[in-house]
């Protein structure tokens, strides 16, 4: 019980910082008097009241966070603030029930980018821009940022940091202070977004937009202020800025900090992952191009490689954005891009998936099984650039694919039990386990999760958070053993 | 010369050992007080027992008067410290410290007089890696040692029949091999030496000494012996400090397997090869060595730190079918036993490896200084200085100067360029000279001849 309390005082700060996000919403609807003023007045102050209340009323508790208890505080978060964050959507929108609000939220947290609202382009921009923003917090962690900003989280910081990195391997300490490390993942995190928006204005967007679209971008987030994605536009110069910053997102923050401190880009060469990050975009974009072509879906190649280009570097990356509807191109192209999406990504970025990482440490797992055979008395360590990884590392990431692949199993079949067909019912669990957005079928492009009825949604929410804080951070609350003293 | 030796391990002591033999006054450290013991017993030096990086103990040793210091324990930490020691505290002349880490060679200024003041440093480890690479890449030859900065190399090979020079004359040579300058510099035939001439026949079974430029080895043993086709794969046995080198070096051009019977240290070697394969297990085990498919092994090495261990598993290695093998061999009266036997090429570490610091300790500018077969020989380079007037070679033909038995000047470096030796070849100042010595007690006199006289300085 004690150490509930700790938790509750934690995320009762939280709670409270994050009600003052409520603020930017709010300035921007009173300066474009859009109509939507009126539903942050009570967000806010329910937020407010409801963080203080709790902040103050365990005061007393104050220690240090344990190890432990920082998964709970971390899941604990991740279910309440979307909570909150529905607010302004349930004040504003009417007949919008919590289980789409809650799905609406979450699906932004979690940067998935999935939607259960139709008509985006008729919404109040102050509305569109708390959807973008909740993207925007949650791609690099809230608690991380939490942890940046206030030094109360002691030792406990290092666990809530670990949980909310994706990515097998999570020690790798920019600064020796914990604070100094989440301080520094946000700075690359701001910089790169600012840039962003630069390009994105410069490209040809408005202020609002570029914002907006910065935001879920850097965050690979997908959610977009259009219906249409990034059709609305239909503008190659805007699709290459939009290509190159997913792609930043895709790769670990910690060598962006890395290259912006060494002031290099040696760091992204000795990177293994990002190697294998781009190398597999490249060759995917030109492979389903040919393949495209060839198949006639598109009449020349230069197009071709346009909307590949665009559609395969945004759903890799977990991103979600979509300029042409890819649910109509022959199955093979956008089963292989919900592959990449599973895997492509690189730990330590805002992409979502098991992780590059992950996948090269398998695919070596499985060459030294083979070598193995061959030379039953051979040593053969797993190397990540010339470095052996320890075996704990690798039974972790086998336990995590176990775990990763049982889920999607479990989730699917609940799913089609509910009478959904098998391609939307799967890649609708595929888009959001790895925080995606759009799938096939009835959530493809061009579609939206607005049919789903309130028992599919919780079940697609779980599958969300479950994703974004990697599987075992929430499953752990799960084991009797976490919760003995 | 008073010599100080920090350090009575395998290095420390072949050092004591030749230095002893040519009239030193040697001092030996070492915090192990039965190995001094056992080297005060046989050899004819003074002993200190203490920590070789404590000035007291340096004190002690007399390091005030010494002329040369020679650090070679197992820590590179020490030798470095000791170092220092002697040149900031004692005033030693010239030092000389065995670096393993080759961190510590990567900037010069470490070792440099604002660092540690190390004159030398050598990794005998290195040396012996070198010395095997170069077998990998000559199977044929016994011997390939390097002269002036590569052009020059001396390699030895056991003549074969059905090399077209086994039978016939030793000035066939040239008609056989019209462009390539090379010349034979000793003959050893069943162990003796033998100063060959131009009407020497070559027999079967000989050991021989050429020297050639480097690029023209190859042709050169093709006339002695039928050629072997390259080295593919490499096995070697013990996964030491010299395993872990040699599978280094050899990992990108060869196939390479290393037997190394300690789990832990198959996880360290694991770690730092990229290419080779790591196997666990005992180089003697038959089963182990089938498996690996012994028979297809171009080369095995058998490194270890064992001496019965390497010869029997060379010895088992070559009785299941690889094709060469070589074993290292710390004493000497197992490398005599062995050498023509079935094990292709024994090497004796310590003879290996101490050419380089001897060097140092000789008279005369001396570049250079390899042992040959097992120490009985040596082949110097060392660079003439002076005029007609002061030294004994400047400005004479070969012919004219007065070499001690068993002695050949086989090849000169003028300016870069090699020039064999002929006996009217003229010899000039600021030339590297290549010496071939068959008899060691004629050393000394060697290194006079070397020597600048009074009247030139």
């Amino acid at each position: 019980m004690h150490r509930f309390v700790v938790v509750v005082n934690l995320l009762g700060a939280m709670v409270v910082i994050f009600a003052l996000n409520m603020f930017l919403p709010l300035g921007l609807s009173l300066y474009l008097a859009d109509g939507a003023e009126s539903a942050y007045d009570t967000a806010i102050a329910v937020t407010l009241v409801a963080g203080a209340v709790a902040w103050l009323a365990t005061r007393g508790a104050e220690r240090e966070l344990q190890a432990r208890d920082g998964f709970l505080l971390v899941t604990l978060a991740w279910t309440v603030l979307p909570a909150f964050a529905t607010l302004p959507l349930l004040s504003y929108i009417p007949n919008l029930s919590f289980t789409d609000a809650y799905f609406e939220t979450m699906a932004g947290l979690t940067t998935t980018g999935a939607t259960v609202l139709v008509g985006l382009d008729h919404l109040p921009p102050s509305i569109n821009m708390w959807r973008c923003q909740l993207q925007w917090l949650g791609g690099m962690g809230i608690l991380i940022l939490v942890v940046a900003i206030l030094p109360l989280l002691g030792v406990g910081g290092r666990q809530v940091l670990r949980a909310e990195t994706p990515g097998p391997m999570k020690d790798t300490k920019l600064t020796p202070r914990i604070t100094g490390t989440a301080k520094g993942l946000w700075f690359v995190y701001g910089l790169f977004t600012l840039a962003c928006i630069l390009a994105m204005h410069w490209a040809g967007m408005t202020w609002l937009d570029a914002v907006m679209h910065a935001f879920t971008t850097m965050s690979t987030g997908g959610f977009s202020s259009y219906d249409a994605s990034f059709g609305h536009w239909n503008s190659p110069a805007i699709e290459v800025v939009t290509i190159i910053f997913m792609t930043i997102a895709g790769i670990n923050f910690a060598t962006h900090f890395q290259v912006l401190r060494k002031r290099s880009l040696n760091p992204y060469r000795l990177d293994v992952e990002a190697r294998a990050f781009i190398s597999m975009l490249c060759a995917s974009i030109l492979g389903l191009a040919v393949f495209l072509y060839a198949k006639g879906t598109y009449p020349d190649l230069l197009t071709a490689i346009r909307y590949t280009a665009f559609n395969v570097v945004s759903v890799a990356t977990s991103t979600g954005y979509a300029n042409s509807d890819f649910g109509v191109w022959p199955l093979f192209a956008p089963l292989w891009m919900l592959f990449l999406a599973s895997f492509a990504s690189c730990s330590g970025s805002t992409g979502g998936g098991i992780k590059m990482m992950r996948a090269i440490l398998m695919f070596k797992q499985a060459f030294r099984e083979l070598a193995r055979i061959v030379h039953p008395r051979a040593y053969v360590p797993v190397k990540l650039a010339g470095h052996p990884i320890e075996n704990n590392i690798i039974f972790a990431v086998l336990a995590y694919m176990l775990v990763y692949g049982s889920t999607i199993s479990i989730i699917t079949m609940l799913l089609t039990a509910t009478g959904v067909d098998l391609v939307t019912a799967f890649s609708a669990v595929v888009a959001c386990i790895n925080n995606l957005g759009p799938g096939l079928g009835q959530v493809g492009p061009a579609g939206n999760y607005a049919w789903l009825s309130d028992f599919q949604a919780w079940l697609l929410v779980s599958a969300m958070l479950l994703g974004r804080l990697e599987l075992l951070t929430v499953l752990v609350l799960f084991t009797p053993a976490f919760w003995r003293k | 010369m008073k010599i100080i030796i920090l350090g009575a391990g395998q290095v420390g002591v072949s050092v004591a050992e030749s230095l002893v033999s040519e009239q030193n006054d040697i001092t030996v450290v070492d915090i192990d007080a039965a190995r001094l013991r056992v080297l005060h017993d046989r050899l004819d030096l003074r002993t200190v027992l203490g920590s070789a990086s404590h000035p007291s103990v340096l004190s002690e040793a007399g390091a005030d008067d010494a002329d040369l210091l020679i650090a070679v324990t197992q820590s590179d930490e020490t030798n470095l410290v000791a170092c220092k020691l002697a040149a900031r505290m004692f005033n030693v002349p010239r030092r000389i410290a065995r670096i393993r880490a080759t961190d510590f060679l990567d900037d010069e200024k470490v070792l440099g007089p604002e660092g540690f003041d190390v004159d030398l440093s050598i990794c005998p480890e290195q040396v012996l890696t070198d010395y095997i690479v170069k077998l990998v890449e000559f199977p044929e030859a016994l011997q390939v040692l390097d002269f002036a900065a590569g052009q020059v190399s001396l390699v030895g090979v056991r003549a074969y029949q059905g090399g077209p020079l086994v039978g016939r004359q030793l000035k066939d040579i040239r008609r056989h091999i019209p462009n390539v300058d090379t010349r034979v510099v000793a003959i050893f035939r069943q162990d003796r030496p033998i100063v060959p001439d131009g009407d020497t026949v070559i027999e079967k079974g000989d050991e021989v000494f050429c020297l050639a430029p480097a690029k023209n080895i190859r042709q050169v043993m093709r006339e002695l012996r039928r050629m072997d086709r390259p080295v593919r794969r490499v096995m070697i046995a013990g996964g030491g400090n010299i395993g872990l080198r040699l599978a280094r070096a050899l990992e990108k051009d060869y196939s390479v397997r290393v037997v190394e019977h300690n789990k832990r240290r198959c996880e360290v070697l694991a770690a730092k090869v990229s290419d080779a394969l790591v196997l666990n297990g005992d180089a003697t085990d038959e089963e182990l060595l089938e498996q690996e498919n012994i028979g297809e092994m171009d080369l095995f090495v058998a490194v270890t730190n064992n001496d019965e261990n390497n010869i029997m598993s060379s010895l088992l290695a070559k009785r299941m079918g690889a094709r060469r093998v070589v074993a290292l061999i710390n004493r000497r009266s197992y490398v005599d036993l062995l050498q023509s036997g079935e094990i292709d090429i024994a090497i004796s570490p310590a003879q290996a490896t101490i050419g380089k610091l001897l060097a140092h300790v000789r008279r005369g500018d001396i570049v250079a200084v390899h042992s040959l077969r097992r120490g009985a020989a040596e082949a110097l380079e060392a660079v003439v200085h002076g005029d007609r007037e002061s030294c004994r070679l400047t400005g004479r033909r070969i012919e004219e100067i007065d070499l001690p038995a068993g002695t050949t000047i086989g090849a000169l470096v003028r300016n870069n360029e090699v020039v064999m030796a002929h006996h009217d070849t003229k010899i000039e100042a600021e030339d590297h000279v290549i010496v071939f010595v068959t008899d060691k007690k004629t050393l000394p006199k060697v290194e006079r001849l070397f020597q600048v006289g009074a009247r030139f300085l």
